[in-house]
């Protein structure tokens, strides 16, 4: 019952078989952090290094508390204020870190395609938690998991992704992700962030905020990412807010319950106010929750197998 | 291939089991059963149906413990276990708890269904009931208080039980 790769570097290399794996097995940690004791001495004999080349909050802390629940040993490693600034490869670093006798590589790195290329460098299990505009694999699987959880299943349904599709890693890893999974996806934006071709993926395209929501049943709200954008692409924040900011008063005129989702951070305001935010409707605090039983999951099932000496 | 319990001998050791059970636990509100999954939970069903029979009484505090995050071997196979669901809906505090499996052997699953258990809380006191005890095989200290049947076996042979709910039929052999 392990996965059918030795990595999560991307969904794109999942089968909907891993998928349901890694479902099933964080039913299981969900149940296990219900607990008075939410800890389970299961990679006691393990040591993970979280190497963060980029900045995080969520995504790091989720992934170094679920190593804690699992019992595992944990390293961090953050760029600023580490060889890196000296110079040093990624190879180098990376090598150097395992030579200390590391078993599991937790890697997010702004380049896209970092832990492909680790992956063919060392033998340690590397998980991909974000690289470039690429993949974030834990999140699309925490979202589909979310879906699974709050509607029943994924299969079916129709979620709309709305916003930065272009410089979203968590848009492709949930497209892979989601259709994978049997479900229907329409991405929606304005025309400069959503990227051509995009439509080659499965995808419906739409650049009417109001139809996109009349379609769906459940919305994933991404944050507009001023960090990666390097020309301007819309005239200017109040603009995209008038024209895809998601308020309570347009979901009630839609006249049925949309599930909101939203990676984080939110910019309120901006793509979702803070009355849908905050609303029953949006599992974005679930969202966070489910993340931990889904990295303790993929940790658990990457573990494999180890030479006793 | 060698039967050690067929239907009616099997019927005959659940019942002294559970017998044993109600005479040393006078005050069953007092105790809780946890079956071991998945395989004890068949065996942990048919002790509380009996137990509910034989005291008349339908309050029988009965849970399952999935023990595989709590395993010392889940880096030496290849294959890791599927787990099982775990459901103790109540407090397991100053109470006798009285772990069920099926089959007692090198006492591993038993170990960490202890850990697993203690996760939850401190009982006043852990026992342990057991269909098939396989005799001289242990690799850890542990031993049964209630047994159906003690067999003496080699490490190369197996055990199996065969339940009606599952396998449509009632039966313990031991393969070779």
């Amino acid at each position: 019952m392990s996965l059918s790769v030795k990595h999560l570097l991307g969904i794109k290399e999942l089968q909907p078989e891993d998928m349901h794996r890694i479902f099933q097995t964080a039913d299981n940690f969900k149940q296990v952090l219900q607990r008075p004791i939410k800890k389970v001495p299961t990679l006691r004999d393990t040591t993970v290094v979280n190497l963060f080349f980029e900045n995080s909050t969520r995504t790091r802390i989720s992934f170094e508390l679920a190593e804690k629940r699992l019992s595992a040993d944990t390293v961090n490693f953050s760029a600023s204020g580490s060889s890196v600034s000296k110079g040093e490869t990624l190879i180098d670093t990376v090598h150097n870190i395992l030579a200390m006798k590391v078993d599991m590589i937790v890697m997010r790195h702004a380049a896209s395609g970092a832990p492909w290329f680790l992956a063919q460098h060392t033998d340690a299990a590397i998980i991909n938690a974000g690289d470039g505009i690429n993949e974030h694999p834990t999140q699309a699987l925490l979202d589909a998991y979310s879906i699974r959880e709050r509607l029943g299943s994924v299969e079916g349904r129709r979620v709309a992704i709305f916003g930065d599709v272009m410089h979203s890693r968590v848009a492709l890893s949930n497209i892979f992700c989601l259709r994978q999974l049997g479900a229907e996806v329409t991405v929606c934006g304005p025309p400069t962030l959503i990227p051509p071709h995009i439509a080659s993926l499965g995808v419906r395209v739409e650049y009417d905020l109001k139809k996109a929501l009349e379609w769906c049943e459940v919305a994933n709200v991404l944050r507009i990412q001023l960090e990666r954008q390097h020309k301007p692409l819309f005239s200017s924040l109040r603009e995209y807010a008038l024209y895809y900011g998601i308020s309570k008063s347009m979901l009630d005129s839609i006249g049925k319950e949309i599930v909101i989702m939203h990676p984080g951070p939110i910019n309120r305001g901006v793509e979702l106010h803070s009355d849908v935010a905050d609303s029953g409707q949006s599992i974005i605090l679930d969202q966070v929750e489910n993340g931990v039983a889904i990295r303790m999951a993929v940790l658990y099932l990457l573990s494999g197998k180890r030479e006793m000496e | 291939m060698k039967t050690l319990l067929d239907q009616y001998q099997l019927d005959i050791t659940l019942q002294r089991l559970a017998h044993q059970l109600v005479e040393n636990h006078p005050d069953l509100s007092r105790t809780a059963v946890i079956g071991l999954q998945p395989r004890g939970v068949w065996l942990s069903d048919r002790i509380v149906a009996l137990l509910k029979q034989i005291t008349g009484s339908g309050q029988i505090d009965y849970g399952r413990l999935d023990i595989t995050f709590y395993r010392d071997d889940v880096h030496q196979s290849n294959a890791l276990q599927v787990p099982s669901q775990t459901d103790i809906s109540f407090s397991i505090e100053h109470r006798t708890v009285i772990l069920v499996d099926d089959v007692l052997h090198t006492g591993r699953t038993i170990r960490a269904a202890m850990d697993a258990l203690l996760d939850f809380g401190r009982p006043a006191q852990v026992q342990l009931l057991v269909l098939i005890d396989r005799h001289y095989s242990r690799e850890l200290p542990i031993q049964p208080d209630y047994v159906g049947q003690t067999v003496d076996t080699i490490i190369t042979q197996k055990v199996k039980v065969f339940w009606k709910e599952k396998d449509k039929k009632d039966e313990v052999v031991l393969l070779d």
